[in-house]
């Protein structure tokens, strides 16, 4: 039998169905693989007796014929995700301990369709950054190695732990949140595949908030077809969540294997920015290449606004995230660091809690938005961000999606890029224009850099439109036969 | 009325007075969570996770409420905006948990409004409504609790409240308080505030300013928090009067926030303007903008009832009462329900007159409400009846209706018991008068000497002799026309 942590989510709930292994066997199968991989730190939290607990209950249904959507499925938690009575700490000290009494949609929806958790997958503090190296809880290793040297990667940020989870094979798939590219920059630095659904398309309530006007939950998986199954389970209108859209969920499964043909694809010309590694732009045209000889038809569209999408998700963004943190105040729940006074003890509070990004970003939001400032930052970033949605939405009248990279390299080590906060920021230069519009966006790995690592390409919907997006996904993959593995899931398969 | 001006030491001053009411909107639940919104209850007994600025908690707007401030808008006479948005309005307090107050500020569900106001010369006049826009509340500290520590009660935190803000187009405390008691009229009559200002259900910030007459607006203070009507008057007329004093020393006045002692009857300095917060207004992103459809608007015109001002013209009209009478009745709902329903067959002056000035006298010394009356409008009405088909003297009437008050038993009951029904037999009467008269020779002597005021004698001594019963028409007219013959 295939080794249980190399199966897609659809091979092994057919397997599961079969009764070729149990949902216990597929979970501990998974606990055993993440204690051999703990180096990587992708959890903050193990969760391994709820796992068994959730998997027992799984072959309970299986035994009556009463399987569901994802039942006997092990995932990874991100911690951003509030579970009820399961700590959270969207990886900040400041929450340390922290038990919400409550459950977020998406992982109640998950759980409902019988997910098993195997932990708190680790993330940027607050899921601010685009390294996993901003965590109280410790970097997250990238499984991947790359030829020219040894030194520890980064698997992209913010959602680290859930994507190096899932290339690592030690999780069958994960949940990710996406503000500025959280899901879909580490997918590409993980050779996994990542989408980020239309804003409003999953709950956000119980997701512990960081920009609210971006953040958007989404899986990770090892191919299309399990991140389509995986969204399924997340997606759909919550009134819990004003900000939710109810709009039906479509069958994403029933249509994924139509194929591109017919379909336009737009490529953006502004999506080719000086710096960005040659070996991007080849894979970019490979994959052009991939989607015209599947039978779509290829146009050139212009984002004139592209280049003013970074610097404007770099006011709103902590803009609403300097307010979003206010009530991390030691008062309630989380951490508290006692002082002299009130205003003592919420110094002391946060300089203990938060974390250098965290604090940076605090001090820009509040900046943009103090009187004087307001109208030259953060109203002017406002209008632009119409503007930049009025790109997308024109582009698509002549195109159904868009092909761009992800990301403007491979995975780096721990240490690099890290002169200057702006030189980080600019990993997410072609994922955030999507953010800022709300539109759905996807990262599915299609090839390997000259020095081993995977690079991926990002699809780009129309509103609600993912559905289209799984379809030229599954294209791509096709094509690509994206085959390779991390180092560490060769060493367990051989 | 002409402006009430204050005199000072350099001439004239005139206030200038803006009001901004917070009123607690009467739902079940909270402004953006489930959570219910009573008053009282053990603390942190009505606190939801999204009350508590829980991570991850998301507002969801309480259509009850939308509903409730489009209905006071309605009420004021004033413009419902089809788009309105809610802001975070950001600072740090314990007992403000998210960090920051869901208000509205660029975009206000209601825009400009205007009331009338009655003042007690009978005048009225118009003053202008700025905006009414809807926010939450916050907790509540307890710093009494325990030597050191503070305690947090986010009871209150979320509750919803409408601010309702005036234009600065009240010049006298009374001008002021009648605003303040129109205001609360209005929102009683529409039942989406209770009012109950000692219960914190209604609150009052109010902006003082003093100038010459015809000058430029002066500098203003806000004097914050105030929980009554008469304290909004007191508070206006030490302020101004230490505004005047400020400047007439040769000092400025320095725009600050002001709290009112009412123990020593001053207000003093809270925090200046340069203290003020920085907060930082932003478009809340957890809330899209709330847009209304005309056919929501519409509906809920067809819900309002008949307002204080309305009632008061159709009284005034209807009933020919006076303004001031109609005014008095109309500054509560269930007052002006009591008379209406009293009124029913019965002379519409008359009993007026007899809720405003024996019913209400006789709650206000024994201190209940109108609610508690012992006497239903039914059984006043029936007293008033019976005052007006002369069965009993007006004089009797008031000996009755204390024995109304004091047993809840009906006036015709008791006219019947006591024998208290009126002589209007000419017979009777006519033997009084001729009995008064001839053992008053002296008097009569006097009264045709030119003594017309002796007439009051007479009538007293007849009503006197009868017990009080005869009716009163009749013993005027039979001395007149004896004293005639004498």
């Amino acid at each position: 039998m295939k080794n249980l942590t190399s199966l897609t989510i659809k091979e092994a709930l057919a397997g599961l169905k079969k009764k070729d292994f149990s949902a216990v066997d597929l979970t501990e199968a998974h606990i055993k693989a993440t204690e051999a991989a703990r180096h990587l730190n992708c959890y903050i939290l193990e969760t391994f007796d709820i796992a068994r607990k959730q998997a027992a209950a799984s072959d309970a249904r299986y035994a009556k014929g009463e399987a569901r959507l994802l039942d006997g499925i092990p995932i990874a938690m991100k911690d951003l995700f509030c579970t009820e009575g399961v700590q959270t700490t969207a990886a900040s000290n400041i929450l340390k301990g922290f038990k919400p009494p409550y459950e977020s949609t998406v992982s109640g929806n998950m759980f409902r369709d019988g997910a098993v958790m195997l932990g708190k997958a680790n993330l940027d503090e607050f899921a601010m950054g685009s390294a996993n190296i901003t965590s109280a809880y410790g970097n997250v290793i990238n499984p991947w190695k790359r030829k020219s040297d040894d030194k520890p990667l980064v698997p992209g940020g913010s959602s680290g732990g859930s994507a190096a989870a899932v290339a690592a094979r030690i999780a069958m798939g994960a949940t990710g949140t996406d503000t500025g590219g959280s899901i879909r920059q580490p997918a590409s630095f993980c050779g996994i595949s990542g989408i980020k659904p239309t804003y409003g398309r999953c709950s956000r309530f119980g997701i512990v908030a960081f920009a609210s006007s971006l953040d958007q939950a989404g899986p990770f998986a090892r191919s299309a077809e399990d991140c389509a199954l995986l969204l399924q389970s997340m997606a759909g209108y919550d009134s819990k969540d004003s900000t939710s859209v109810n709009c039906p969920v479509p069958d994403y499964a029933s249509t994924i294997a139509q194929g591109v043909k017919g379909l336009k694809v737009g490529v953006p010309k502004e999506y080719r920015i000086d710096g960005t590694n040659p070996e991007i732009l080849k894979l970019w045209e490979r994959g052009v290449e991939m989607l015209k000889d599947a039978g779509a038809e290829i146009v050139d569209v212009s984002l004139p606004y592209t280049k003013y999408a970074l610097q404007t998700y770099y006011v709103i963004a902590p803009a609403e995230c300097s307010s979003n943190l206010a009530r991390y105040d030691g008062v309630r729940f989380g951490q508290r660091v006692e002082g002299d006074n009130l205003i003592d003890t919420y110094e002391k509070t946060r300089a203990a809690g938060f974390g250098k990004e965290v604090k940076r970003r605090i001090l820009i939001g509040t900046y943009v938005l103090s009187a004087g400032y307001y109208d030259a930052y953060y109203n002017k970033a406002r209008r632009v961000r119409k503007l930049i949605w009025q790109d997308f939405i024109e582009a698509y009248k002549k195109c159904d999606l868009l092909l761009t990279p992800t990301a403007p390299t491979a995975a780096f080590a721990i240490g690099e890029n890290m002169q200057d906060p702006v030189t980080m920021y600019l990993n997410d230069v072609f994922t955030i224009p999507a953010s800022m519009a709300g539109m759905p966006g996807m990262s599915v790995p299609v090839g390997l850099s000259a020095d081993g690592l995977p690079l991926g390409l990002q699809l780009l919907g129309k509103p609600f439109d993912e559905a289209t997006i799984f379809r030229a996904a599954q294209a791509i993959e096709k094509a690509a036969n994206f085959t390779a593995l991390p180092q560490l899931a060769q060493a367990r398969a051989a | 009325m002409a402006h009430a001006l204050l005199k000072g030491e350099t001439g004239d001053w005139e206030i200038v007075i803006g009001l901004e009411i917070h009123a607690q909107v009467l739902t079940k639940s909270k402004l953006f969570s489930g959570a219910s919104a009573d008053f009282g209850g053990a603390p942190n007994a009505h606190v939801s996770p999204v009350d508590a600025g829980m991570p991850g908690m998301l507002p969801v707007i309480n259509k009850k409420c939308v509903e409730s401030a489009v209905k006071t808008g309605l009420g004021l006479n004033a413009q419902i905006n089809k788009y309105s948005v809610f802001e975070r309005k950001n600072y740090f307090y314990p007992d403000l948990p998210q960090g920051y107050q869901i208000s509205q500020y660029a975009h206000p569900i209601v825009g400009n409004g205007e009331i009338e106001i009655d003042l007690a010369d009978g005048s009225s006049k118009i003053v202008g409504i700025e905006r009414l826009h809807l926010e939450q509340d916050a907790g509540k500290s307890l710093h009494d609790q325990h030597p050191t520590k503070s305690y947090l009660d986010l009871n209150r935190s979320g509750n919803p409240l409408m601010e309702i803000v005036s234009k600065p187009d009240m010049n006298s405390a009374e001008e002021a308080a009648a605003y303040v008691t129109k205001i609360r009229a209005i929102l009683r009559y529409l039942g989406t505030c209770d009012g109950n200002m000692d219960e914190g259900s209604m609150r009052c910030d109010v902006n003082v300013s003093v100038r010459k007459p015809g000058a430029a607006l002066g500098t203003r203070c806000e004097i914050k928090n105030v929980n009554s009507i008469r304290f909004v008057a007191q508070a206006i007329e030490c302020e101004a009067k230490r505004q005047i004093e400020v400047i007439e020393g040769g000092d400025k006045i320095v725009q600050e926030t002001r709290l009112f002692d009412t123990k020593a009857g001053t207000t003093r300095a809270m925090r200046s303007k340069e203290e003020a917060h920085d907060y930082r207004y932003f478009p809340d992103p957890d809330l899209l903008p709330l847009k209304l459809e005309q056919d929501f608007i519409d509906a809920i015109k067809k819900t309002l009832p008949e307002l204080p001002d309305a009632k008061k013209y159709r009284f005034m009209k209807d009933y020919g009462l006076s303004v001031a009478d109609a005014s008095t009745l109309i500054s509560e709902k269930s007052r002006a329900d009591y008379f209406e329903a009293a009124v029913k067959g019965n002379d519409a002056k008359l009993t007026a007159n007899w809720v405003l000035t024996e019913l209400l006298g006789a709650l206000n010394r024994a201190e209940k409400d109108l609610g508690d009356s012992p006497v239903s409008a039914t059984q006043l009405g029936g007293l008033v009846a019976l005052i007006s088909d002369n069965t009993i003297s007006g004089r009797i009437a008031k000996e009755v209706f204390a024995e109304m008050f004091a047993t809840g038993k009906n006036a015709a009951a008791i006219v019947e018991e006591k024998g208290l029904r009126q002589v209007s037999d000419t017979g009777a009467i006519e033997k009084i008068v001729d009995d008064v008269l001839k053992n008053n020779p002296d008097k009569i002597a006097e009264y045709k000497s030119g003594k017309d005021k002796l007439f009051g004698f007479f009538v007293g001594q007849v009503l006197k002799q009868s017990g009080g019963k005869a009716n009163p028409g009749m013993v005027n007219e039979l001395l007149k026309s004896k004293l005639d013959k004498a």
